[in-house]
């Protein structure tokens, strides 16, 4: 066997140089750079609203118990694991207070765009750095997500009497 | 290569040592000048440009996906073309602890036989769906060899399915092959067997003439997919190999190539090779179908499980059938006429057009090419050279367009490119032949790295065939990779055939053993694959759908752990009471909705697998405690950066133990 080995370290020796190893091409078609997102902050960011599809949100009152009744349904599967109703943070901060400490547009956002509010959004990034983990996107459609904004307002009414503290 | 290795080892038996040494470097050099000099070797039939024709640069995508059999590993295999990428092994007939395929209580009905559980098969051909004989990305078919079934795999989840077992069937090779429309999935027996009732299975193996039968089962396609034996034709004895529905004019029309004519049953390499001519047996099955439409057709008793996945309840079942229709074409005169083919035809193949049809003697020196206008016209002019089995056999001549002259050695699968031409792999001489369909010409031969079987041209069996790839699946691989021990890996090769000459581009190991593949643009997939299953829809009887629901329930001995998972923890995570003697089932929801974030299931000591849960699935592992302790469970998928924090614990107490049972989340000691 060891002949055969012999045999084999003498013929690619061989082979090397008896046609040498042509120039190999090794252009990569290069990824088309990103523009730099960060150059300027939108308004919506600024006024406190977020990033997304959530422009304005029209708050009524006395609230719709349909759509709270939707809501803490949504809320079950998809958020309680993270949130709680209290103000206790388990993997996220917890939801009581929320409507008093964040725009009803900033809230949808976070629910409907949190890829890009995590990336983008300065209150956002900062709950990430409290809570780190990164908030996961729940596919949440945006009419859910209006029904969970609801039920957030329904929530701090009963558990703090305050609702709505953050809309100017 | 070997014979000079033999001559070397000849020769050094014989001579001393140094002049050994002399000869040694001589024959290296002539070695190493065939080997990188001469064309059409290893070292140089790649050249110029192949590396960039394959690059797939980082973050860009393949153009083809390929779906490629996994011979003996049961599975199949998710392929990207040019690159080679292999994206995902995809369990079909084979347990797979990667994922809990066959541990898990829901995937366990999938591999149910009337033999009982089979957790293993040799799958090797893969049909993708057609609609007028171009794919639509809808399913990929595959075949069980060993225990006859046939599976289908949902090509939005890349999943199995649904699989569906063949009675009085033993050896299903030739299958999954499809019609036009996907009408139908046909599965004829390899082995031929005697059938029926136990008295009549029951007999000498001597008797195989007059006791032996061949069944060719016709699998319906509904709308939705679901698969049912809508009747099995009994034929006489010999071995069915494979086969190609006609499209376009020949639409209507399956052909089968058969071997053992001879109907040998021992020995058969001496003496199933014997005749100069084995068939392709054509099958009218409009025909068969109208007379099972007339009743025609006798039922039978029959024993085969059909396994149905779900994908509401992310389970499956599995249901035990007791009888099949059959049809015994000897009674009629239009269902099956046999056309000649030179020696132990292997492949089978149509062309895209739909006249053509090429078989491929595995020992002849040449390939026949037969026209579907001619054999109808010899039909019709009766123009047969005899009978078999009471069967009309056609005059060869009379249905043969033509014969591809000395092609090389041991043809076994043609496949085409839609510009004319065939492509047809060579198992002894290890290349690809390419030629002329109308003229019958060779025109170009590429060498293969070795013994080539299938070979693919993406969409190549279709009626659209994408010429721009041809794929070679190598059952040989010797010297081409690093050798890891005795077991080496198979190998696929990919050459360019958008030019006259064909170019090999790229060599890469496949997973198990490649027989037949099928590749599709890329663009016919990918938009549409299913991200994540949602919670609203989820409708397993023992789903957690949020973390309220989350809890420990006794009933008797069995103890249902419903049990949530997201970034990162489980709830419940601390459970009490369970007790030598119970039976545990961990039934575990994935709660997150997004894409590529499954959550794993892993408990201490269990005798299955792991569960990995896609978002929003529900899935079961059941784990049988036989020790007094506490046990941890964790996540096994790196999910997070608080991934390893995502575990928890499970008291088992003795079988008299008053432990309660209790389960909670988070109250570490408040």
């Amino acid at each position: 066997m060891k002949y055969i080995h012999h045999l084999f370290f003498i013929s690619i020796l061989a082979v090397i140089t008896a046609c040498g190893s042509g120039s190999e091409k090794q252009s990569a078609p290069g990824a088309p750079a990103k523009p730099d997102t960060k150059a300027q902050v939108p308004a919506s960011i600024r006024e406190g609203k977020g990033i997304g599809e959530i422009k304005n949100v029209e708050l009524t009152d006395p609230l719709d118990e349909t759509m709270v009744k939707k809501g803490k349904a949504i809320v079950d599967m998809k958020c309680a694991a993270c949130h709680k109703l209290t103000d206790q943070r388990v993997v996220g901060p917890g939801f009581q207070d929320v409507t008093n400490k964040r725009k009803p547009e900033w809230i949808m956002n976070m629910i409907t765009n949190v890829e890009v509010m995590l990336d983008e959004d300065p209150v956002a990034q900062q709950l990430l750095e409290e809570c780190l983990t990164r908030m996961p996107n729940q596919n949440v459609s945006i009419g859910d997500a209006r029904d969970i904004l609801e039920f957030l307002r329904s929530n701090d009414l009963a558990t703090i009497g305050k609702k709505d503290g953050a809309v100017n | 290569m070997n014979n000079v290795f033999q001559i070397n080892k000849i020769i050094t038996m014989k001579i001393n040592m140094q002049i050994r040494l002399t000869i040694y470097i001589i024959l290296a050099m002539v070695f190493a000048y065939s080997f990188s000099c001469k064309p059409k070797t290893p070292g140089s039939v790649s050249v110029g440009d192949a590396a960039s024709k394959v690059y797939v640069a980082p973050g860009q995508y393949d153009e083809f996906y390929n779906i490629v059999s996994g011979g003996f590993n049961g599975q199949m295999s998710v392929v990207g073309l040019p690159s080679g990428r292999v994206f995902k092994i995809l369990p079909v007939f084979s347990v797979h602890p990667e994922n809990g395929y066959g541990y898990s209580e829901e995937t366990k009905p999938m591999l149910n036989t009337s033999f009982g559980f089979v957790p293993w098969d040799d799958l090797h051909h893969i049909a993708l769906s057609t609609t007028k004989g171009e794919h639509d990305g809808r399913w990929a078919f595959g075949n069980a060899n060993n225990t006859p079934r046939v599976a289908r795999v949902d090509l939005t989840t890349f999943k199995t399915v649904e699989i569906l077992e063949i009675p009085h069937s033993s050896g299903n090779h030739s299958s999954p092959f499809i019609t036009e429309n996907t009408e139908y999935v046909v599965a004829s027996t390899r082995f031929s067997i005697p059938i029926g009732d136990e008295k009549s299975r029951d007999v000498p193996i001597n008797t195989y003439k007059e006791n032996f039968k061949g069944t060719v089962s016709f699998i319906k396609v509904a709308d939705d997919g679901e698969m049912s034996i809508a009747f099995q034709l009994v034929t006489p004895g010999v071995n069915f190999d494979l086969a190609r529905a006609g499209k376009g004019p020949s639409h209507g029309w399956f052909f089968f190539s058969c071997y053992n004519t001879e109907q040998a049953y021992s020995l058969l390499e001496v003496n199933a090779s014997q005749k100069d001519k084995d068939f392709i047996m054509a099958v009218n099955w409009k025909k068969a179908e109208e007379y099972i439409k007339a009743g025609k057709g006798k039922t039978v008793k029959a024993k085969y499980a059909h396994n149905v996945f779900d994908d509401h309840t992310h389970t499956a079942t599995s249901t035990i059938m007791d009888e099949v229709v059959q049809l015994d074409p000897s009674e009629f005169d239009d269902i099956i006429y046999y056309i000649p083919c030179p020696k132990s035809p292997h492949g089978c193949d149509v062309d895209p057009t739909g006249n053509y049809i090429v078989g491929s003697g595995k020992l002849a020196a040449l390939i026949p090419v037969f026209s579907f206008n001619k054999f109808i016209t010899a039909i019709q002019n009766k123009d047969f050279e005899g009978e078999y089995d009471g069967l009309p056999v056609i005059r060869y001549e009379s249905a043969l367009h033509g014969e591809v002259k000395r092609p090389g050695l041991g043809p076994l699968h043609t496949e085409f490119d839609g510009r004319g031409y065939g492509y047809t792999s060579m198992f002894v001489s290890s290349e690809i032949v390419k030629w002329n369909i109308e003229t019958l010409e060779v025109v170009d031969r590429v060498p293969t790295y070795y013994s080539i079987g299938h070979l693919m041209i993406p969409g190549g069996c279709t009626a659209k065939p994408h010429g721009k790839y041809v794929v070679a699946y190598n059952k040989i691989t010797k010297d081409r990779y690093l050798p890891t021990g005795p077991e080496l890996c198979h190998s696929a090769q990919l050459y360019d055939i958008s030019g006259d000459k064909m170019q090999l581009l790229l060599d890469f190991p496949t997973i198990g053993e490649p027989h037949y593949a099928e590749a599709l643009p890329a663009s016919m997939l990918m938009n549409k694959q299913v991200k994540f299953y949602r919670l609203e829809d989820n409708q397993h009887p023992h789903a957690a759908k949020g973390e309220s629901q989350a809890r420990v329930e006794r009933n008797g001995n069995k103890i249902h752990v419903y049990l949530t998972s997201i970034r990162s923890h489980f709830a419940p995570d601390n459970i009490e009471g369970v007790k030598i003697g119970d039976e545990v089932y961990f039934h575990v929801t994935n709660l997150e909705q997004d894409w590529d974030v499954p959550h794993g299931f892993a408990i201490k000591g269990a005798n299955t697998a792991e569960l990995l849960v896609m978002p929003g699935e529900t899935q079961t592992l059941k784990w049988i405690p036989d020790r007094v302790g506490v046990f941890p469970f964790y996540c096994t998928d790196f999910c997070s950066a608080l991934h390893q924090e995502m575990q928890g614990y499970l008291r088992v107490s003795p079988a008299n133990s008053n432990v309660e049972l209790q389960f909670s989340l988070g109250q570490n000691g408040q």
